[in-house]
């Protein structure tokens, strides 16, 4: 494992247990309404839809439908590795006999 | 009603077994997380390391998209991982009822357990007037040994596939955000910073080179999400 690698990874795994422990040393102070609130709730879902969107747009028809059908599986089973496995059908099938 | 203090081991187990259902969904996906971590060129090592030591699934996904061997772009995804993690924040604050019974030097280290799905099933209990530090211990081991266990596996198994397209297993990533988007779905007003975060990245990514987009659609779109919700609720009461 080169020095880089376990740099970033011993970064990710500090950022990620000081965010995890900040929130109970500041459980007093961090705004539960307002403006800041309301961002913090946000941010999540707007990274997730940020990494989707331009994902669909390059993957071409055959992501369009792979997207479809994993949406639908979601809608159906509300389980994320059953929308995994019906994404990557979908498109798996989409490429193999639609040619897209 | 306070439990007495004896219980607290089969709190432990009560954690634990309420949480086998859920540990089985995160392995499936940690094995998924796996196969494409050994796409991305991360050793077994180093897989352990970071599921051990990070252990937060939606945010070891985006680090793997900015995975890139020789060139680690440590900055960018410490970053990204930040801001993916940043809601564990409000999870731990709301979790500090549970723990006041704990000394500081205890209570802390156990927030390293902290996932979606524990601090979930954790409150669900907590409102049911039966939440303990031990039921959250208890789920918080199973679901950090699934993940690591799982993700271990994944990779290991991976190593048998060479072009991942071909099964259409760069699919993965898109339709795990996917899953995890639709899981946060709470009303109408997710609908603005959804798709605001959207547009800012395909726009960014057309412009941009690298991975900003992600930071940017991230960024942009969570501030107009608040920004609009935030007027909404001063002038439509």
């Amino acid at each position: 494992m080169s020095l880089e690698a376990l740099l970033t990874i011993l970064g990710m795994a500090a950022v990620t247990f000081a965010i995890r422990a900040g929130g109970l040393l500041l459980a007093d102070r961090l705004p539960t309404t307002g403006f800041i609130a309301l961002w913090l709730r946000n941010i999540p879902g707007a990274v997730l839809a940020s990494l989707i969107a331009p994902e669909l747009i390059k993957g071409g028809p055959a992501a369009w439908i792979a997207g479809g059908a994993a949406t639908l599986a979601y809608l159906i089973g509300r389980n994320v590795f059953a929308t995994i496995v019906v994404g990557v059908l979908a498109i798996f099938l989409a490429r193999r006999f639609l040619g897209l | 009603m306070t439990p007495p203090p004896s219980s607290a081991r089969s709190q432990f187990f009560l954690g634990a077994r309420s949480f086998i259902p859920i540990a089985i969904s995160i392995a499936s996906y940690g094995v998924v997380w796996g196969v494409l971590a050994g796409q991305a060129g991360l050793t077994p090592l180093e897989v352990a390391l970071m599921s051990g030591l990070v252990y937060a699934g939606s945010s070891q996904f985006v680090a793997l998209t900015l995975w890139s061997p020789g060139a680690l772009p440590i900055g960018a995804i410490v970053f990204a991982v930040a801001i993916v993690n940043l809601r564990m924040m409000l999870m731990s604050a709301t979790l500090r009822p549970l723990m006041q019974d704990l000394p500081r030097w205890q209570a802390l280290p156990a927030m390293f357990l902290v996932s979606d799905e524990v601090w979930a099933i954790t409150i669900a209990e907590n409102a049911k007037g039966r939440g303990s530090v031990g039921f959250f211990l208890g789920a918080g081991t199973l679901a950090w040994c699934a993940w690591l266990g799982s993700t271990l596996g994944g990779r290991l198994l991976g190593a048998v596939i060479s072009d991942p397209r071909t099964y259409g297993l760069d699919f993965a990533f898109t339709a795990t955000f996917l899953a995890l988007l639709f899981g946060m779905w709470k009303g109408k007003s997710d609908l603005v910073p959804w798709l605001a975060g959207a547009l800012i990245a395909i726009l960014v990514a057309q412009l941009l080179p690298g991975t900003w987009y992600i930071i940017a659609g991230g960024i942009g779109g969570s501030l107009i999400g608040a920004l609009v919700e935030d007027w909404r609720l001063r002038h439509v009461a």
